[in-house]
């Protein structure tokens, strides 16, 4: 190889851990996303499988459950050669009483390069990562924060919009319990988009101002000129608090139809994390609609993941 | 930083003379462009695969498709690399089955940068042939890889280094070899 004399001095990497996108520079954004866009070809190819992570033994500690996020994961380790075993809270020692701790303890002892988490509780990523050797990747923790989905959100919004200096964007729903909301919020911001929140009071935390957004609690205003609307799921899971009165209700107010999409710009894209309650956040005819982009958010998770387990499993531990 | 000393090995006009010869070479040895195409390695190769396919073009009147290869995620120092590569993109957008394969870089050197290039380029299919291009063969291989085309052998000491410069990323023309 030719030693490249001259070449810029490019941005390097150095966390071992993607705990959150509040922690990250713009620069640490923009390299994933930069990274994410060359991985992207790899899962077009016919072989789709590059050796850049071979012999690295990656986990995933899923203690709430979850398919599309965990299987990306796995899709991404996979396709960068890495080994990656699947550990659920369910039947396994948690529900015998282990803690957090001796489990992901246990987990290292195996030598496993990097964990992949997602936990019920805010800030158990911060927490694991402080006492373990291995990488520690925030696959969502509490209402806190979901670092790859904000990356992805961003890398699509990218990917459609060219930019995201001076990109509307109206977050709609949940914004309180919304960890998807919140690493949005963080990642935007950084890059230069311009953000709103749309939803119930109830479902609106005071003070989200002091993070820079606009706050609507009126549909029709707040999707008025937008380049993005991202749909939030509402978590009915999460619903025992009596937030608003009924789902019915909800989606009469809050809903995106056909209707409210026109008040967007004409070119306005549609986002969900997913999985989406139809009739409910989106009506059908949106979700399924020419301005949708939720399965692009799906395949660009992939490519995006790829990028983060690269970066972070190749800094020395 | 220590003392550098360098030596002008090829000038603006040598590398194009070089980069017309290679192409008559390329014509030569394949008997035209049929089944022929180009992949650069990243960033150099592509910009020496590009003056390769507008020579072709001048020459031969048909233009060989382009490839570009990122080979960093194939790197068999990966892991221990202690800065961690830029990744930047590949792509290839024409099927490699049954094609003669002129891979293309600046500088062969241990041949370890070709051997990662081999393996990526058997992931998008199965090529008649791999051919290779470089603009400077400076010797100390460590695998046994040799050139088919080569602008210039320079004998060099393993301390040494090879800088090639394109006017494209360096602002200027030029291959020197730099010594402490």
């Amino acid at each position: 190889m030719s030693p490249k004399e001259g070449a810029k001095k490019e941005f390097r990497w150095t966390k071992k851990d993607l705990l959150s996108l509040e922690e990250l520079s713009r620069e640490e954004i923009e390299l994933i996303l930069t990274t994410a866009e060359s991985f992207k070809e790899v899962s077009s190819r016919e072989v789709k499988k590059v050796p850049a992570l071979r012999g690295k033994t990656i986990a995933n500690l899923f203690f709430e459950s979850s398919t599309r996020t965990r299987t990306s994961f796995e899709i991404a380790a996979k396709r960068l050669s890495a080994d990656i075993v699947n550990f659920s809270s369910q039947g396994s020692s948690t529900s015998k009483g282990e803690s957090l701790r001796d489990t992901a303890k246990n987990i290292e002892a195996m030598h496993v390069d990097t964990i992949v988490m997602r936990h019920s509780s805010s800030g158990s990523a911060e927490y694991l990562a402080r006492f373990v050797r291995a990488g520690v990747i925030n696959a969502g923790d509490g209402i806190h924060e979901h670092p790859t989905q904000g990356l992805l959100d961003i890398f699509t919004i990218r990917e459609k919009k060219k930019t995201l200096e001076g990109i509307k964007v109206c977050l709609v729903g949940d914004i309180l319990h919304s960890r998807v909301a919140r690493s949005n919020i963080w990642g935007l911001k950084k890059l230069g988009a311009k953000v709103r929140v749309c939803g119930p009071p109830t479902l609106i935390p005071s003070k989200i101002e002091s993070l820079g957004v606009e706050v609507f609690y009126d549909l029709d205003k707040a999707v008025r000129d937008q380049d993005v609307l991202n749909i939030l799921r509402i978590q009915l899971e999460r619903q025992q608090g009596a937030f608003f009165p009924s789902i019915r209700e909800y989606a009469a107010e809050y809903g995106i139809t056909m209707e409210q999409l026109k008040k967007a710009k004409p070119d306005a894209i549609i986002m969900h994390p997913g999985p989406i309650n139809r009739g409910v956040e989106l009506s059908a005819e949106v979700a399924d609609g020419p301005q949708s982009v939720i399965l692009d958010q799906v395949t660009n998770g992939v490519a995006v993941r790829m990028a983060v387990l690269f970066h972070t499993t190749m800094v020395e531990r | 930083m220590g003392f550098f000393v360098s030596k002008l090995v090829l000038d603006a006009p040598s590398i194009e003379r070089s980069v017309v010869r290679m192409a008559h070479e390329i014509l030569e040895k394949n008997k035209g462009t049929e089944g022929l195409v180009l992949v650069g390695i990243q960033t150099r190769g592509v910009i020496l695969a590009k003056r390769l396919q507008k020579a072709l073009q001048d020459i031969a009147k048909a233009e060989p498709p382009l490839g570009i290869l990122d080979i960093n995620l194939y790197r068999d120092d990966l892991t221990r690399v202690s800065e961690q590569p830029v990744i930047h993109k590949t792509e290839i957008n024409f099927d490699l089955d049954g094609k003669i394969v002129v891979l293309v870089d600046d500088v062969l050197y241990t041949g370890r940068t070709v051997r990662c290039a081999f393996d990526a380029l058997i992931d998008f299919g199965r090529p008649k042939k791999i051919e290779l291009a470089v603009l400077i063969d400076r010797g100390h291989r460590e695998l046994p890889i040799r050139a088919d085309f080569v602008g210039k052998n320079i004998p060099t000491n393993e301390d040494e280094i090879v800088h090639v410069h394109f006017k494209e990323t360096d602002q200027r023309e030029e291959v020197v070899v730099a010594s402490k």
